[in-house]
């Protein structure tokens, strides 16, 4: 038995293998059945039919005409993932897992996740398809995002504390795995972002790139031609590289990832791995990690707990190299300002995470200058996120908002 | 050949079987480590695995978790470890030692120049649990320049064809991981565990050392029948917690695991 597509799970330097021996076996297994649903029309026909009648796709293609005015320059479009089931893009990842679990004859599906956006969207398919599910969750996430917890076990997943580290989503990925090395035989573990061993960065990716594929083919009929950029939030990638991956091959569509730049990178209470990270290796593949000098992972932070994680997907890793991506970071105040314009001149409440998006939008519409068109993709609803928002808006300006 | 290899070759020469222990470097401090190491090996062990001790160790359990909590708590560095070394080879420690840690510190010092360090100061060889087979490459290659081992672990979902790679390859003795599982003792190991040892020893030419899980004499006794070392961890970490770094308890734990261990004669 030869290792099934080993090249395929490096993206230059990055990507790669990182995990225990008793993993191995595993993540051939997953490669090799990835690499078969793929290609398999009866596969993407369930996953296509779940995406469209449960999830809700395709989501529209929104032109903010008052956000244009406001930025004065580039058009600026919103690709809609806030309004897919489960508020947010992590949907179109877990149904296809899951659907893929079901395919290997898994009878236990595991997550990780930190805001628990992702937990809630694995319950959620869990719950459909009929597999139990135990989603690892930090414990002092746990404690930040109740609502979320409480979604989780209404659909009937068990939502396991983590109480190891710095209790965040990075320590709940960590017993997620150590409980995969324990019941790897009948496990399936959904990674939620482009992050983990091969093939995860790449089969997470692939199930993501609907946004992307989905954008440009409503871009193409409405507008003709292709959008001058994309802009996406960067937490761990997964959202940036479904809109990213189908106009890799563009030069003329300029590709901009935005992390979080927590209090300002000066103060290294950030997010920031692709700007401020090093080379490393965390959770399973080698990448760009927020770390000490002696190797130790930095706690990352940011106002929006989905960005607030040390590493970030190897293949974004790799594209910053090369010069594809234009990376920039917006802070703990901007993403609030993004957020704030973006519910006054559109009637959408977006994501914290989004949020950071949108405040790197502004100048990326300025540069671009009138004429042009940008694609932002609002990645997910701000709902779970309003008393969150209301407290540090007290916060920052006691009395003005609330 | 350095200290690991040459202990195995005339431990086999010999018919003796092994007792590996690991202790996390630094916990709770490295003074204490210091004191340890030559007590270890005078209590019997043969060989010492030096943990390095990481942030985020997805390969361990609870007890090996907290003590790296503690080990970093107090300051340690994979550097300082180093420096360690050093010292204990200064003061004539003979021990064959390993460092075993995850692989991020080990690329942020660099591989070469962490090979080049570890070589000089004494370090025999090295254990990466988040290193398979395909990555190992390149540190496996630098420590063979400098005679230094790199060993592999496998499990008991390894297929035969990789064991046989992987016993290949692995230098100084070759890894069994015991159970599907994180590091961590427990009060019943598989009952399949002698047979398959018996399989991987067939399948390797290195000396095969199982490990995971094990923390009683009787335990290490009834293993030892079947590979060439065992190891333990997890029971000592636990042990070194409770006496606080200090007193007879380490000590007498492993001389009672060494007894067990050597009373078995490879037939």
């Amino acid at each position: 038995m030869s290792t099934p597509d080993q090249e395929a799970g490096r993206f230059g330097k990055y990507g790669g293998r990182y995990v225990p021996e008793t993993l191995i076996p595993a993540l051939d297994e997953l490669a090799r059945a990835w690499a078969e649903a793929r290609v398999d029309p009866a596969y993407r026909a369930e996953v296509a039919a779940d995406l469209r009648d449960w999830a809700g796709r395709p989501t529209p293609l929104t032109f903010a005409a008052r956000l244009t005015d406001s930025f004065g320059g580039a058009e600026v479009w919103l690709k809609r993932e806030d309004l897919l089931h489960t508020g947010a893009h992590k949907v179109n990842n877990t149904v296809g897992q899951v659907r893929l679990a079901l395919r290997m004859g898994k009878r236990r599906v595991i997550a990780e996740t930190g805001a628990g956006q992702h937990g809630v969207a694995t319950a959620a398919s869990c719950a459909r398809l009929g597999i139990p599910c135990e989603v690892f969750m930090g414990a002092e996430d746990v404690r930040r995002q109740a609502p979320n917890v409480q979604r989780m076990q209404l659909f009937g997943a068990t939502v396991r504390p983590v109480e190891s580290g710095s209790r965040t989503l990075k320590d709940a990925m960590n017993e997620a795995i150590r409980d995969w090395v324990t019941h790897v035989e009948t496990t399936f573990y959904v990674i939620g972002s482009v992050a983990g061993p091969h093939p995860y960065p790449s089969m997470v990716r692939d199930l993501q790139r609907v946004i992307g594929e989905e954008a440009r083919a409503q871009w193409t009929e409405r507008l003709g031609g292709l959008p001058d950029a994309v802009v996406a939030c960067v937490g761990g990638g997964s959202n940036a590289m479904g809109a990213f991956s189908a106009f890799l091959g563009d030069p003329s569509v300029r590709l901009v990832a935005v992390e979080a730049g927590g209090e300002g990178l000066g103060t290294g209470k950030h997010g920031a791995s692709l700007t401020a990270g090093r080379f490393g290796v965390l959770h399973g593949s080698a990448s760009s990690v927020l770390q000490t000098d002696d190797g130790q992972v930095a706690e990352a932070h940011s106002v929006s707990a989905g960005l607030d994680y040390p590493g970030v997907g190897p293949e974004l890793a790799y594209l910053r190299d090369s010069g594809r991506l234009d990376v920039r970071t917006a802070t703990d105040d901007e993403a609030l300002a993004g957020l704030i314009d973006c519910c006054r001149l559109e009637g959408i409440l977006p994501a914290l995470e989004t949020a950071h998006a949108l405040a790197r939008a502004r100048d990326v519409a300025r540069e671009l200058g009138t004429g042009k068109r940008l694609l932002v993709n609002l990645s997910g609803r701000g709902d779970k996120d309003l008393l969150h928002v209301l407290a540090e808006l007290e916060r920052r300006a006691p009395g003005t908002r609330t | 050949m350095n200290r690991l290899e040459r202990h195995f070759q005339q431990a086999r020469a010999s018919n003796r079987k092994s007792l590996v222990v690991y202790l996390c470097a630094g916990d709770p401090d490295l003074a204490a480590t210091e004191r340890l190491v030559p007590a270890l090996a005078e209590a019997g062990a043969d060989v010492i695995e030096l943990g390095v001790p990481f942030s985020d160790p997805l390969a361990d359990g609870p007890t090996i978790q907290r003590a790296a909590e503690r080990a970093l708590r107090s300051g340690t560095t994979l550097s300082g470890i180093l420096d360690l070394v050093a010292r204990l080879r200064r003061q004539g420690c003979e021990v064959p030692l390993a460092l075993m840690g995850y692989m991020n510190p080990i690329v942020r010092m660099g591989p070469e120049p962490f090979v080049a360090r570890a070589a000089e100061v004494g370090v025999d060889g090295f254990i990466v649990p988040d290193l398979p087979l395909e990555e190992a490459g390149a540190l496996g290659d630098a420590a063979a320049a400098k005679g230094l081992s790199l060993v592999l672990l496998a499990a008991p979902t390894t297929p035969p064809e990789r064991l046989r790679a992987i016993g290949e390859r692995t230098r100084g003795f070759l890894y069994f991981v015991s159970i599907t599982g994180v590091t961590g003792a427990r009060a019943a190991l598989p009952a399949d565990l002698p047979a398959r040892l018996d399989a991987v020893r067939a399948a390797s030419r290195a000396p095969v050392a199982v490990g995971f899980g094990i923390s009683t004499p009787e335990q290490a006794r009834a293993l030892a029948e079947h590979a060439d070392a065992v190891v333990v961890g997890s029971a000592l970490v636990a042990e070194i917690a409770r006496s606080g770094g200090r007193g007879e308890g380490p000590v007498e734990l492993v001389r009672s695991l060494a007894e067990a261990v050597h009373s078995v004669r490879a037939s």
